[in-house]
């Protein structure tokens, strides 16, 4: 299988503090993989830099998307390239209905892969499968993005987004935080439905809980910047019995 | 980060992109203000006495006049003997009708203002004024067969002298404040409606102006009259050449609405707002003011305000019938150096009256940008209700937004409400968007538009779309 992302070396701050303290990771194309591990441990600062978010600085190491050099690209070419995040905190945006920010975001990757814009009928079209995909009230379509939003309505908009976007890899961040265990189902068989031979996602998560409706194929334990373990799924079990204390005591310096 | 910096430049420096000059023979006269200015102005539009005294008697007022300081402004001096006040851009021809230079139905087309009645695009009727002119006005026959007159001020001074005489000054006094009264002595040309009892005008009304020539004011004066039962839209838009000096345009606007009568008025405002060192640019110093006469009058204002490098501005409306309401719907974006002063007057006058304001300010770059509002309730105004609502948002840390809302209700009736709130467009909101792959400026005219939504509704549908684009437009290199 090819790889669809390589990380090297991965060294990363924020306000000149380092968080990402060397990560190697690599991710084939139909793999998910889960990523677990303490609060602070780094998780959210991975998928941030991933994206490209301006607050976090690379200081060490390489990333390759889809034998790309990811760390040289725009956060808009990313996600026209088929990366997709999903915000453990999603911001509101007052005033711009979710129909309205689709159809730029829509549009601009279409512009990007130098398509023609999407007609309105073809899209209201794909925005009504996607929502059938997602059990996404047409009503909340039509309102501002995530303004008002319950924590489930915010999740289960951004797995809409998902769905729309079609991304190639997907990561999830901290997905199941906040929401109750009927609205974790729905959001978790969304990922699913969504999920293709040649798609690969990050589950970032802090229990297992989400694990039982993703199934992971590789399980990672992020600790203190660093990747401490790697194996299969059979490892979210131990963890979720034996917490997170024995890694820790494992890596003490 | 040089390559960045660059970037921004040249969208700084393509952004207006009505700044050309139009190369057209003008007859301008003499810069200077003195009363022979204003008698030879008169004279070339060849007015009736009782005009000219009206002239000289708001320039004798004006003569005793301080400029006002009270807004939240910094504006240069301004020496009123360097302007021009009156520039033709018709060509005289031998006989005594005047041509259309070629060159300046171009103009108006490059504008997207064509003048030809067959190439009008939304079946808008348009009186296109360029400098001190009016150039032509469109379906003018057509409205003719309803009763509705639309012609240029000077065209009704001429053909409709005793509706000009009943009404001129009626709404706006010269003595109302200092442009005012400048505006009465040296006004030129501008729009004249008059709506019959009974019609509902079938076309929006619009007005194009255009400042051209060099070293001039624009003037313009614009009346309006809705007689009982009657409908009318106005829209007005505005443009002018990019240059380093600043040129003043210093307009009045006054609409009479009778009983049951309702006037719409949408202004998109683009003047030449100056560069993005904040040189140039147009003054925009206006007075508009409407007064619902009638009983059940209805008058809304629509701005979206873009352009001028400083505006002063307070669309206002005298609600003297019982029951008339007034509306005022606001956008005012300043971006760089641009300097925005503008709001509305309620005056509740008569009984039940209604009034709404809601003004959506954004301020980006080094800009300042201040609502100023006024809501009278008079004595006798029993069961007045006004609803105000005063947003600011600003981009970047070095604007300003100011609001400044003034109540003086002399009645324990009255009903008034007001809600303020000034947000910023954050930092996590346009990553968001970058995430789903939406570029930074982009994302910044969709959250712009976002937040202006509730008053681009109350346009017009082409206007709305023209004043969608323009507010991406102008705030281009806005947030670097």
């Amino acid at each position: 299988m090819e790889n669809l992302l390589e990380i090297k070396n991965l060294h990363a701050t924020i306000d000149g503090k380092e968080i990402l303290k060397g990560i190697d990771l690599t991710v084939k194309a139909g793999e998910v993989h889960a990523i677990m591990g303490p609060n602070g441990s780094g998780k959210s600062t991975l998928s941030n830099v991933l994206v490209g978010h301006p607050a976090y600085t690379v200081t060490e190491g390489e990333v390759y998307y889809k034998g790309k050099n990811l760390l040289e690209m725009s956060p808009e070419d990313r996600s026209h390239e088929g990366l997709f995040l999903s915000f453990q905190y999603p911001v509101e945006i007052p005033g711009v209905s979710i129909t309205n920010f689709m159809r730029a975001a829509i549009n601009a990757k279409r512009q990007y892969l130098e398509l023609e814009p999407m007609n309105a009928t073809e899209f209201l079209k794909m925005m009504r499968e996607k929502r059938a995909l997602v059990n996404l009230d047409s009503k909340l379509a039509n309102r501002s993005v995530n303004e008002g939003f319950s924590g489930g309505e915010k999740k289960r908009n951004e797995i809409f987004q998902m769905a729309m976007l079609e991304p190639t890899l997907s990561i999830l961040d901290e997905t199941d935080s906040g929401l109750d265990i009927d609205a974790l189902r729905i959001v978790a068989e969304g990922v699913n439905k969504l999920k293709r031979e040649d798609t690969s996602s990050l589950v970032i998560t802090h229990y297992q809980r989400l694990l039982d409706y993703i199934k992971p194929d590789i399980v990672h334990v992020l600790y203190n910047g660093k990747i401490v373990k790697t194996a299969g799924p059979e490892l979210v079990m131990e963890l979720e019995e034996r917490g997170y204390d024995w890694i820790k005591n494992e890596n003490k310096q | 980060m040089k390559k960045k910096d660059n970037i921004l430049k040249k969208i700084a420096n393509k952004a207006y992109e009505f700044g050309f000059v139009s190369k057209i023979k003008t007859d301008i006269i003499d810069s200077g203000l003195n009363e022979d200015v204003i008698r030879l102005i008169s004279k070339k539009k060849n007015e009736p006495s009782w005009l000219l005294e009206f002239r000289l008697e708001a320039y004798r007022h004006w003569l005793t006049l301080k400029m006002p300081t009270w807004a939240h402004l910094n504006i240069p001096p301004i020496d009123y003997q360097a302007i021009s006040y009156y520039a033709d851009p018709l060509k005289k021809s031998k006989e005594k009708n005047k041509e259309i230079d070629p060159e300046l139905m171009k103009t108006f087309e490059k504008l997207g203002i064509p003048l030809e009645e067959r190439l009008a695009l939304s079946g808008t009727a348009v009186d296109a004024v360029m400098d001190s002119v009016s150039v032509k006005t469109t379906f003018k026959e057509e409205l003719k067969e309803k009763g509705i007159i639309f012609c240029s001020m000077s065209e009704a001074v001429q053909e409709h002298p005793e509706l000009v005489r009943q009404y001129l000054g009626t709404v706006v006094n010269y003595r109302d404040n200092f442009f005012a009264a400048l505006n009465s002595a040296v006004f030129s040309d501008g729009s004249f409606a008059f709506i019959p009892k009974g019609v509902r005008c079938p076309r929006e009304l619009s007005t194009y102006f255009r400042i051209n020539a060099a070293n001039t004011g624009q003037f313009e004066r614009t009346l309006i009259v809705a007689d009982d039962d009657s409908y009318v839209s106005y829209l007005e838009g505005c443009t002018a050449p990019m240059r380093d000096e600043n040129q003043l345009h210093a307009a009045i606007v006054e609409i009479v609405v009778n009983n049951n009568a309702e006037v719409k008025y949408s202004t998109v405002q683009n003047w030449y707002p100056g560069d993005a060192e904040g040189k140039g640019g147009v003054y925009n110093f206006v007075t508009k003011r409407g007064d619902c006469r009638g009983k059940n009058s209805k008058l809304s204002w629509t701005q979206v305000e873009t352009g001028s490098a400083i505006t002063w501005k307070y669309p206002s409306c005298i609600l003297r019938g019982d029951n008339s309401q007034g509306e005022f719907y606001s956008v005012a974006l300043t971006n760089n150096y641009q300097q925005a002063d503008t709001g509305t007057k309620m005056i509740h006058l008569g009984k039940n009256t209604r009034s709404t304001i809601i003004s959506k300010g954004i301020s980006a770059g080094k800009s300042q940008n201040s609502y100023r509002g006024l809501v009278r309730v008079s004595k006798n105004a029993d069961g007045a209700r006004n609803y105000s609502q005063c947003d600011s948002l600003l981009l970047g840390d070095k604007c300003g937004a100011h609001t400044f809302p003034y109540m003086d209700i002399h009645n324990n009736s009255a009903v008034i409400e007001h809600e303020a709130t000034t947000s910023k467009i954050s930092e996590d909101q346009l990553f968001y968007c970058n995430q789903r792959g939406i570029g930074t400026e982009e994302a910044i005219g969709l959250i712009v538009n976002g937040y202006a939504k509730e008053v681009l509704n109350k346009l017009p549908m082409e206007f709305a779309i023209e004043a969608q684009k323009l507010l991406s437009v102008s705030l281009e290199g806005a947030v670097g």
